[in-house]
């Protein structure tokens, strides 16, 4: 270990001549940091824990997940609503997500304001702007896998903004997709590019990125030479790596306080049919949602691509552009300043967004219902899936005539264009799946008779029927589960 | 290209604070490993532990039409299987019967040896077990052959006229009548 170069006996000698472990830790531990350890230098090994924690709960939650179109709402409903810690695992990750986000941002303002990327750190700098897309790149693909509503319609919109690009854009959105159309197939491709292709990808880069990293040597406080810093150093461990240990704690701790008071939702399945749904992005991509909303038509080519290419060519060239070796940010009042306005401006962007859906009553309205319908799907209990080799013992149990009959009073007085086919419910009313558990007969002839109040506000008709006509349909109600 | 030079630090912190920092270093690792370890593992087991499968209760049919049972009657009951996030619906052979007081009681059709469905054959007057010839009375009792007892029966009640049973499936030969989850 770093404080002690005598030579060990027992099992960690035995250990030490097969592994070398002691000179790995020895280097590991002994990085020195010119200056002194630093609150200020917490970042990267923050992202690096936020990492390795999305990877296990990201394992854990594979657990039950299936990646298919069919089962993936299902699958997510269950581990969110039935497995013990679930819920609390699946907010962890959520929240994981932008916490990354929010990490790598404190990170990459840290190394510009530091002047961190200066003398020899190109591949450090490059190597970590590429961490940054695959990062967001694994927001964007684990987005789609609940299948929700949200999940659903934010990826639909995703992929279609890939479509402006000349030439290769249709291709390539056809190939994330998997066909022209969203589908069972974009589950899987998400699944594998959020799962495999992203982190290994993630790991090939985190793995140059500190070896780069350790070639150049920490920078140190702004005041030192990026090349070769004068100042007295003091060893990664202890100090450094408490101060690391401290803000992982801090961050595992704020993840678990939200997940345990607000975990992640959940909304009702996707539901393409659906017209009326406003699909918004997570929060961090909200800046970039609401500038693409500034270019259409003949300026889109400019604004979804030369402008994002200008500002990704100057950030991945920034080490090159600005060759200076000079780290004090009030003596480099371009780049800070072209910097800080980029920043402002996503800031401005997404509240200009937020005002936008407040201040149009018809969006916030329609957002409001969806809050709502994401809320009632939380509060309703988990209705397991009906396997496929079930369905011929289901029709069986239709085998009861009044059921039969009540099915056809269903489809003839149009109940399935709300309820939908076979009571599976709709965005515009809710599935009637095991209803017949929640009321006896008496009870939904009351219901269809007197609706309450909620019912008629969503457009509940009350059916006009004979007596007859009412028990079957009753018969059929109770059959469907 | 000339070396990075590091102007080693001199070393003025004490063993004590050392091993101080250290000690935070393992309390800050056990912290981080409790929270997230005692949610993982509880995630992992809940198959393990949770019971899945909820015991309902199946229509056998009208209670009018065993009124004048001679013999064990065969019906097919409805049963829903919980497998994690799914169900599934089958349907499972019962034998309707009267017990020697003449109360109409419902046999599992599991014969208790293998599992085989058992058939009830009139001309014996007797349920036979198709796989290993076992051997069962018209209640249900062991008459002969390798099962180690004899046809289980299931809990039933009788509502609106309706005869209803809990279908369950039991653990096969042993002497005694044990569920299984």
């Amino acid at each position: 270990m770093a404080d002690s170069e005598a030579p060990r006996s027992g099992f960690r000698a035995w250990l030490d001549h097969r592994t070398g472990i002691d000179s790995l830790l020895r280097h590991a531990l002994d990085e020195p940091i010119p200056g002194g350890a630093k609150i200020a230098y917490v970042f990267g090994s923050g992202l690096l824990f936020l990492f390795l924690s999305q990877i296990v709960t990201g394992v854990f939650l594979a657990l039950y997940y299936v990646p298919s179109a069919d089962h993936a709402h299902t699958t997510v409903a269950y581990i969110t609503k039935e497995v013990t810690g679930g819920s609390f695992l699946r907010s962890i990750h959520a929240y994981g997500s932008s916490a990354i986000i929010i990490v790598l941002l404190l990170h990459i303002i840290q190394t510009f304001m530091y002047g961190s990327y200066k003398g020899r750190r190109e591949l450090v700098w490059i190597a970590g702007c590429v961490l940054l897309t695959l990062m967001l790149g694994m927001a964007f693909t684990g987005y789609l896998l609940p299948w929700d509503q949200k999940a659903y319609f934010a990826t639909t919109v995703g992929t279609n903004i890939l479509s402006e690009i000349p030439w290769i854009g249709n291709g390539i959105k056809e190939l994330l997709r998997g066909g022209t159309e969203m589908g069972t197939l974009t589950v899987s491709r998400f699944f594998v590019l959020h799962v495999f292709l992203i982190p290994a990808f993630i790991f090939v880069f985190v793995a140059m990125h500190v070896y780069s990293f350790r070639k150049a040597g920490a920078a140190g406080p702004v005041g030192a030479d990026p090349i070769a810093p004068k100042l007295p150093s003091e060893t990664f461990y202890p100090k450094q790596l408490v101060m690391d240990m401290g803000f992982a704690v801090l961050i595992i701790v704020l993840l678990g306080f939200l997940a345990y008071l607000w975990p992640t939702e959940l909304g009702p399945k996707s539901d393409p049919s659906d017209t009326q749904f406003l699909p918004r992005p997570e929060w961090y991509y909200v800046p970039i949602f609401q500038y693409l909303k500034y270019w259409q038509g003949s300026t889109a080519l400019l604004g979804i691509l030369v402008i994002p290419g200008i500002v990704g060519l100057l950030l991945v060239g920034l080490p090159f552009f600005d060759r200076s070796l000079e780290r004090r940010p009030w003596k480099r009042p371009i780049s800070v300043g072209i910097f800080t306005a980029v920043l402002l401006g996503l800031a401005a962007l997404g509240m200009i967004s937020h005002h936008e859906d407040i201040r149009n009553p018809g969006v916030a309205a329609q957002l409001q219902a969806q809050r709502e319908a994401t809320r009632a799907f939380m509060i309703a209990k988990f209705e397991p899936e009906l396997s496929g080799g079930s369905l011929a013992a289901e029709n069986k149990a239709l085998a009861n005539p009044d059921a039969a009959k009540g099915k056809e009073i269903f489809e003839a007085q149009s109940c399935n264009a709300c309820h939908g086919d076979n009571g599976v419910g709709t965005a515009a009313a809710p599935k009637l799946i095991g209803i017949g558990k929640k009321y006896d007969a008496a009870k939904l002839q009351a219901l269809l008779l007197h609706p309450t109040a909620k019912m008629t506000a969503g457009g509940m008709p009350t059916p006009d029927l004979k007596d007859d006509e009412m028990k079957q349909l009753i018969a059929y109600l109770q059959s469907l589960k | 290209m000339p070396p990075v030079e590091i102007v080693p630090q001199k070393q003025t912190e004490n063993p004590g604070r050392r091993s101080f920092l250290a000690g935070l270093l393992a309390a800050g690792g056990a912290a981080v490993g409790a929270i997230l370890a005692v949610p993982l593992v509880r995630f992992a087991l809940y198959p393990v532990l949770a019971r899945t499968t909820e015991k309902s209760w199946s229509d056998v049919g009208k209670v009018d039409e065993f009124n004048n049972l001679t013999a064990p009657i065969q019906k097919l009951v409805t049963i829903e299987q919980r497998d994690g996030w799914r169900k599934t619906i089958k349907q499972q052979p019962v034998y309707v019967t009267k017990d020697p007081q003449g109360a109409l009681i419902v046999l599992s059709a599991v014969c208790t040896h293998l599992g085989c469905s058992v058939r009830w054959v009139d001309a014996q007057n007797k349920f036979v077990c198709p796989c290993h010839g076992g051997m069962f009375s018209g209640d249900g009792k062991l008459l002969g052959g390798p099962p180690p007892r004899g046809l289980d029966q299931l809990e039933t009640k009788i509502e609106d006229g309706l005869l209803k049973t809990q279908y369950q499936f039991f653990r096969p030969l042993i002497h005694t009548k044990e569920e299984l989850a």
